[in-house]
């Protein structure tokens, strides 16, 4: 069923846009082979034109080939990597009605999370006298439960968190720097569900990862193992010496999955504790996760020794009080100060804090590092199966420029490889990339995107809900399923058809040239065969081509 | 033709009379014809960690009532709410009356005091490595259940090889092998309107004609899904041999897996999750919260049980959460987070009417931290034993990797 207001446009029209698509020549720069490539300018026509989009941009809006024509591609390609350079005037409108996003940690803590925690203290205390018919306290985890108020205005955090992931996607002109942001909040996976995550993520994306993504991995790198988001979710602050002096009476954070902070709600109000929050020591957690997923990479040449040192090193980075929002703090009594040996680097004793720092710079530096960061940014941006040959002179100019993040992505973007035709929609889009470019191709105005943060719940990647810190798969094996290819299907059909609330798709007549000229004999004739423009949108979104980019 | 046979002998899904029998169909059905019946495994979790010594009650042990001041489970025989005999030290929640039957019938078996080696009493991260199947690791990135899948390859695997009831796959089963997540199983299809057949089927043509190999396979299985689902009317779904199952969604999630297994779709793994176990507060006694909760549990089960019937002879239903809880009641006259915890397995090929595991005691010094049920029974040994012993799986190293497989460890759960 078609909704009163979607758009009739005559299906000859919409033919006829197609056919359009079909003169396009398809001589273009991809045809070339790499060598040849190398030597010359970059190209202009079409078809790279498209492929640039789909890879360095949520893919193309209506005109956005026509812009990039004009401007030429080299030039696009400069200006992508220089974001704070581009102007970006509709976003402030577009995120204006979400009040969270510009507010710390500790903001929110105090608005969205404290008048919870207190609510639930006095429930706990009327329960407890009012016997076994009232209701107990509410946990996210443990589904099946009534919603609270309280609960719901505290879920918005990450919902405006999450429509703002969409708008910028779908509307900002530093599309480079959000397909980066989305890459490096990844790589640094934090999972919302993680206790006070849920109000980390705000300040970590917006503080941490989008100002770095394209300068210096080591202060990107710093930045991230100082992040309450990051300390919280891989447990690092709750790492104590195990033998240090935090065995006696102390401040020491408390440890574990206790609903209150300790300076809130004191021991003495929680009878039956037995100590479950009491310090624990040691935590390689993070440790092990910093050098397998954040920098050397699984193979990368550590030991669970190295494992054991580095966590000792990073005793004491910790977080001033997590349930309230709190920011990094050093805590020196739960210091391990003993000597550490990382990968053959010693670590004198007494570093303090700066123990973890020099963890940072020798990982930083690591060989192994520059090819890890190199080999996943190829697979983002060229494909699957990334060219080892790329993945060489990549890590090399990683290598070269301490880690200059601008000029290792520009490497990959001048690369003949990127450019090569075995690169050409070699990659599967993501759920998110996918219903991105979706909304990009329709010129959707999107009135509210929190339908579309439920629908990629469907899709099979909620946002900033990943729950290992290894993110979420760059392959195609991770998203093509029976289930998933039906529920994209779906999804181009609702917006196709306005059937998405709030959110409305316009002019539907130039869809069908985002895919170019290269398409199969089926998809171009069951799209000319299709009864007006919705639905020519919705099969042309749903197809095979368009799941590739 | 054997296929023609089976198919025309179940009503649910007679596609040869409707001139449609999907190629991965009839390769099941002729595989089928040839062998045993494929085995089956149903896992249910319990998210938020269900207090296993008020589900599976040492009542034997006069620590528990120690304990538990307020929320005991009284002696067997003690009145109202009392524990149900098991052995003569375990009894059941009075509220699993509903599974008292299999249990008679040796068809249930009981795992206590199991659970993770880690010491972790987060349910976000004890969920996450009952769900990898490698406690203590996080950066697994796929589930022990899909690893399962990948190492005992199927030649004719359907698109419901692996189902859960669930709109999101969950972790358990999230990997390369293909596994499909879908709520309600008469939802799964196109859904444009009077227009979906017509759509539905422009759809199917561009990917039937996809050069793209990946897109063009997985296309034409979810095409061959759909209309097969179609077919599958849940509304109209007649449990066999009385089974009444709660109208609850865990009731109707454990329906719907009793259907798709009727139906003979080539379902070897489901997965339903269900919740409410987190009683902090006001967790009950015979009666009450946790009581309620488990109402719904048994009798869905039950339902499911009863509906398979002889089926239930190649099927195993094994129910996990994440934790226990704490032996000592809180102030609230609820159980804190805890460490080891009963699982339960059921079907035709356990060995059941038997609680296994070691059992390490209640009082202080034999608990874990001093205050938790100790874990004597690795996780992974239940998990091993039913992908070795019942799935039928030689090498179970690569589902369980770190971990030293071994059939001296296994609890004895199959003969």
């Amino acid at each position: 069923m078609q909704s009163p207001k979607s758009p009739v446009v005559p299906a000859a029209v919409a033919t006829a846009a197609i056919a359009a698509a079909l003169v396009l020549a398809g001589t273009g720069w991809l045809g070339r082979s790499p060598a040849g490539a190398a030597a010359a300018a970059l190209p202009n026509d079409d078809k790279t034109i498209l492929h640039v989009l789909n890879r360095i941009a949520f893919g193309p809006r209506p005109g956005d080939v026509e812009r990039v024509k004009a401007l030429g591609l080299q030039r696009y390609i400069d200006e992508q990597l220089r974001p704070e350079r581009i102007a970006d005037p509709n976003m402030p409108a577009r995120l204006g009605a979400l009040a969270t996003l510009g507010l710390s940690n500790r903001e929110i803590a105090d608005t969205y999370e404290l008048p919870q925690l207190q609510a639930r203290q006095a429930q706990k205390k009327d329960a407890a006298q009012a016997g076994d018919n009232a209701p107990a306290a509410g946990d996210n985890v443990d589904k099946g439960r009534m919603p609270d108020p309280l609960q719901q205005k505290a879920n918005r955090v990450v919902v405006e968190l999450s429509d703002q992931k969409i708008l910028r996607a779908v509307y900002s002109e530093r599309q480079l720097q959000e397909v980066l942001t989305d890459f490096w909040f990844n790589h640094f996976n934090v999972d919302a569900r993680k206790g006070p995550d849920r109000f980390m993520l705000t300040e970590y994306e917006r503080e941490v990862i989008r100002p770095r993504v394209l300068g210096k991995f080591h202060d990107l790198l710093e930045a991230d193992a100082k992040s309450p988001a990051m300390l919280f979710y891989l447990d690092n602050w709750m790492s104590a010496d195990p033998n240090g002096p935090h065995k006696q009476p102390m401040a020491a954070p408390r440890v574990g999955r206790g609903r209150f902070g300790g300076l809130m709600f004191p021991p003495a109000a929680r009878p039956n504790a037995q100590g479950k929050n009491a310090p624990k020591g040691l935590n390689e957690n993070y440790g092990r996760e910093l050098m397998e997923l954040h920098t050397l990479g699984v193979d990368g040449g550590y030991t669970q020794q190295d494992v054991t040192e580095v966590a000792r090193a990073f005793t004491g980075w910790t977080i001033q009080n997590p349930r309230l929002g709190g920011g990094f703090r050093f805590e020196p009594r739960i210091h391990d100060e003993g000597q550490k040996v990382v990968l053959g680097h010693v670590i004198k004793a007494g570093g303090g804090e700066n123990d973890g720092k020099q963890v940072l710079d020798i990982l930083a530096t690591h060989s192994s590092t520059a090819k890890f960061i190199a080999t996943k940014l190829v697979r983002r941006f060229v494909s699957d199966t990334p060219p080892p040959a790329l993945v060489d002179r990549v890590a090399a100019r990683f290598r070269e420029t301490d880690g200059d993040l601008r000029e290792v992505v520009r490497t990959i973007l001048t690369s003949p490889e990127f450019f090569a035709p075995e690169a050409y929609r070699a990659k599967v889009k993501t759920p998110f990339e996918f219903i991105a470019s979706a909304l990009r191709a329709t010129g959707a105005d999107i009135q509210d995107a929190t339908p579309l943060v439920r629908e990629m719940q469907q899709l099979g990647q909620p946002l900033y809900m990943c729950q290992p810190p290894t993110g979420y798969k760059d392959t195609a094996d991770a998203w093509v399923n029976t289930g998933a290819l039906v529920n994209r299907m779906n999804f181009s059909l609702m917006l196709a058809g306005n059937r998405v609330p709030r959110i409305t798709v316009a002019d539907l007549s130039t869809v069908n040239t985002i895919l170019g000229d290269d398409v199969s004999e089926a998809t171009r004739s069951t799209i000319a065969k299709a009864t007006g423009a919705p639905q020519m949108a919705a099969l042309t979104l749903g197809s095979p081509e368009f799941q590739r980019r | 033709m054997l296929s023609r046979r089976i198919f025309l002998k179940n009503g649910a899904f007679a596609f040869v009379s409707l001139g449609f029998a999907p190629s991965f169909l009839t390769r099941t059905a002729f595989t089928q014809g040839r062998t045993a019946r494929a085995r089956q495994l149903i896992a249910i979790f319990q998210r938020g960690a269900v207090d296993g010594l008020s589900v599976v009650v040492p009542h034997g042990e006069g620590e528990y009532y120690r304990a538990r001041p307020s929320i005991a489970i009284p002696r067997p025989n003690a009145g109202d709410g009392a524990a149900i005999d098991l052995d003569g030290f375990f009894g059941f929640n009075p509220r699993l009356q509903p599974l008292k039957a299999l249990w008679d019938r040796r068809e249930l078996a009981i795992v206590h005091a199991c659970g993770s080696p880690d010491s972790t009493r987060s349910h976000f991260d004890a969920q996450d490595y009952m769900e990898s199947g490698t406690p203590g690791v996080k950066s697994t990135s796929d589930g022990w259940l899909n690893r399962y899948l990948q190492a005992r390859k199927v030649e004719a695997a359907t698109p419901f090889r692996a189902v859960s009831l669930t709109s999101q796959l969950p972790r358990m089963l999230q990997g390369v092998a293909p596994a499909l997540a879908v709520n309600q199983i008469g939802q799964f299809g196109i859904r444009a309107g009077q227009a979906s057949d017509m759509v539905g089927a422009s759809f199917e043509a561009e990917y039937a004609a996809a050069a793209d190999h990946m897109l063009n396979g997985t296309g034409r299985e979810a095409f061959d899904a759909i209309k097969m689902l179609k077919v599958a009317d849940p509304s109209k779904y007649q449990p066999d041999n009385g089974a009444d199952y709660p109208r609850s969604p865990f009731g109707q999630a454990l329906k719907q897996i009793a259907q798709l297994t009727k139906s003979n779709v080539g379902l070897e793994v489901a997965f339903a999750d269900v919740g409410g176990w987190d009683t902090h507060v006001n967790q009950g006694a015979g009666q009450g919260q946790l009581a309620g909760r488990l109402d719904d549990f048994s009798r869905s089960i039950a339902a499911l049980v009863t509906d398979l019937g002889d089926r239930m002879g190649d099927t195993v239903v094994l129910t996990m959460s994440e934790f226990g809880r704490a032996v000592n009641e809180n102030g609230n006259r609820g159980t804190d987070h805890g460490h080891g915890n009963a699982m339960m397995v059921m079907g035709g090929g356990v060995r059941g009417g038997h609680v296994y595991g070691k059992w390490p005691g209640l009082s202080v010094d034999r608990r874990y931290d001093g205050r938790d049920l100790a874990v004597t029974t690795d996780f992974r040994d239940v998990f091993g034993e039913i992908v070795v012993r019942h799935l039928g799986v030689n090498d179970a190293r690569s589902i369980f990797p770190g971990y030293a497989v071994s059939p001296a460890k296994f609890p004895g759960l199959f003969a």
